[in-house]
């Protein structure tokens, strides 16, 4: 059903002042009452989901009852721990800082990977650096084949088509990462009965840009149905840092610098947020090009690769599936 | 090559499809001209391993570029690719160069 509305990039803006306040009320009656727990801990990555997530809780809980947790590890961005606290200190929030780096390597998190790495790249070794890489999505229709971008101690640069089996390898080991990280963080909940606010956007959630089990959970996600220029529009209207604000989204998971763009939305974040916006209300696709100076076929292809995107990950939001039922337990309040 | 060729390449694809993403339960109704995309057949890794399984087993490389529906979206289109491939230069799977454009996390 295609829709009659004047579509522009105006669609996505938001009235901020509402928008907080009844944010902050969702936020205190799922903690407080439903969730039944004393306060929130949140993840801080110096990006701005995580930093709007947590000033969206000290909006709602006070700041003296949100815990920020720096988790870094050896691949993670100097600026993600900078950045994390120069947001804590602004909003005046307690923090701890968890090193989860001798965790993952007693995991075999870094082993591992390089070890799915050199069934592509055989040099691959200690010293080196690498990303996981997809074709640009407006080039071309491609399906999307993960590449491995590497680099070696001397500056050499190679690039190879992973394999399910290196793919596969190089995800699960990476993946040690986000589950750690959701542990530390259930454990600071657990010892002082707060509950976890999950820091994903709505292109992350609807698409499936998370791990199972890791950052894709928590008792409760306060962005996962805003847009990323939404997030961002709250972001100013909190009065989050600018150098925040202007960090270009990353994966901050792997060694060589890593656009989310690059690793899995293959197109600029604003441009599939309208995408997704048109795709979600009807909006016919010329509409929708002519808002993002894209052609139609351009976004055919962005509507068709959201679809296949959101099949695909259907997994990574089903419960545990049971193979019959239990009446006498209820679930609550999900979406 | 002639029909020949091309009739014994979809049997050994339209054999692999089957097993990997049917389970094997092969459905009269599935053709060899079957889109894979409109019939939900194959997903982001179900393609990754088809095209390993083409590559190891005809011993060819595919580019980016070639990465299309029009070569890949049903077993009579692969069939079709895998010909042409065959029948002309091989390509190579690793690249390397300099980073210029790639900086260093800081």
């Amino acid at each position: 059903m295609n829709t009659t509305i004047d579509f522009s990039r105006d669609v996505l803006l938001l009235a901020p002042d509402a928008a907080v306040r009844e944010l902050s009320h969702s936020i205190r009656q799922t903690v407080l009452r439903n969730l039944r727990r004393w306060g929130a801990v949140v993840g801080l990555s110096g990006g701005v989901d995580s930093s709007v997530t947590a000033a969206l809780c000290v909006q709602a809980l006070g700041k003296e009852r949100v815990l920020g947790v720096f988790m870094p590890e050896e691949d993670s961005s100097e600026d993600s721990l900078r950045l994390g606290r120069r947001l804590a200190e602004w909003l005046g929030i307690a923090t701890v800082v968890e090193n989860i780096a001798p965790a993952l390597r007693e995991l075999g998190c870094y082993e591992r990977r390089d070890a799915a790495i050199r069934k592509v790249i055989p040099d691959y070794g200690p010293g080196w650096k690498s990303k996981i890489v997809l074709p640009d999505l407006l080039a071309a229709s491609y399906y999307s084949l993960y590449s491995i971008v590497a680099q070696s101690p001397d500056g050499k640069a190679c690039k190879a088509r992973l394999t399910p089996e290196a793919y596969l390898g190089v995800v699960a080991a990476t993946n040690f990462k986000q589950r750690t990280r959701k542990m530390v963080e259930y454990y600071h909940a657990d010892r002082l009965w707060y509950a976890v606010a999950g820091t994903p956007n709505r292109l992350e959630h609807a698409q499936g840009f998370f791990v199972k089990n890791g950052d894709g959970s928590a008792d409760f996600k306060p962005i996962a149905h805003l847009y990323k220029t939404q997030v961002y529009q709250l972001g100013r209207h909190l009065g989050v840092p600018e150098e925040i604000l202007r960090r270009p989204p990353t994966t901050d998971t792997y060694s060589l610098e890593q656009s989310q763009e690059e690793f899995f939305f293959s197109i600029p974040l604003e441009t599939l947020d309208l995408c997704l916006y048109g795709k979600n209300h009807g909006v016919s696709v010329a509409e929708v090009a002519q808002a993002t100076a894209l052609t139609a076929e351009q976004v055919q292809r962005i509507y068709t690769n959201i679809e296949s995107k959101i099949a695909s990950t259907r997994y990574l939001h089903m419960p545990p599936q049971l193979m019959g039922p239990v009446e006498e337990v209820e679930v609550l309040g999900s979406h | 090559m002639g029909r020949e060729v091309i009739m014994e390449l979809e049997r050994e694809l339209r054999t692999f499809v089957v097993d990997n993403f049917l389970f094997g339960q092969a459905d009269e109704t599935f053709s060899n001209a079957d889109s894979f995309l409109e019939k939900g057949l194959i997903d982001s890794m179900g393609i990754l391993t088809l095209v390993e399984f083409v590559t190891d087993k005809y011993s060819i490389v595919v580019e980016d570029e070639e990465m299309v529906p029009e070569n890949w979206d049903s077993v009579q289109r692969i069939a079709s690719f895998v010909q042409k491939k065959t029948s002309a230069n091989p390509g190579t799977s690793t690249m390397c160069f300099a980073l210029e454009s790639q900086s260093n996390r800081q």
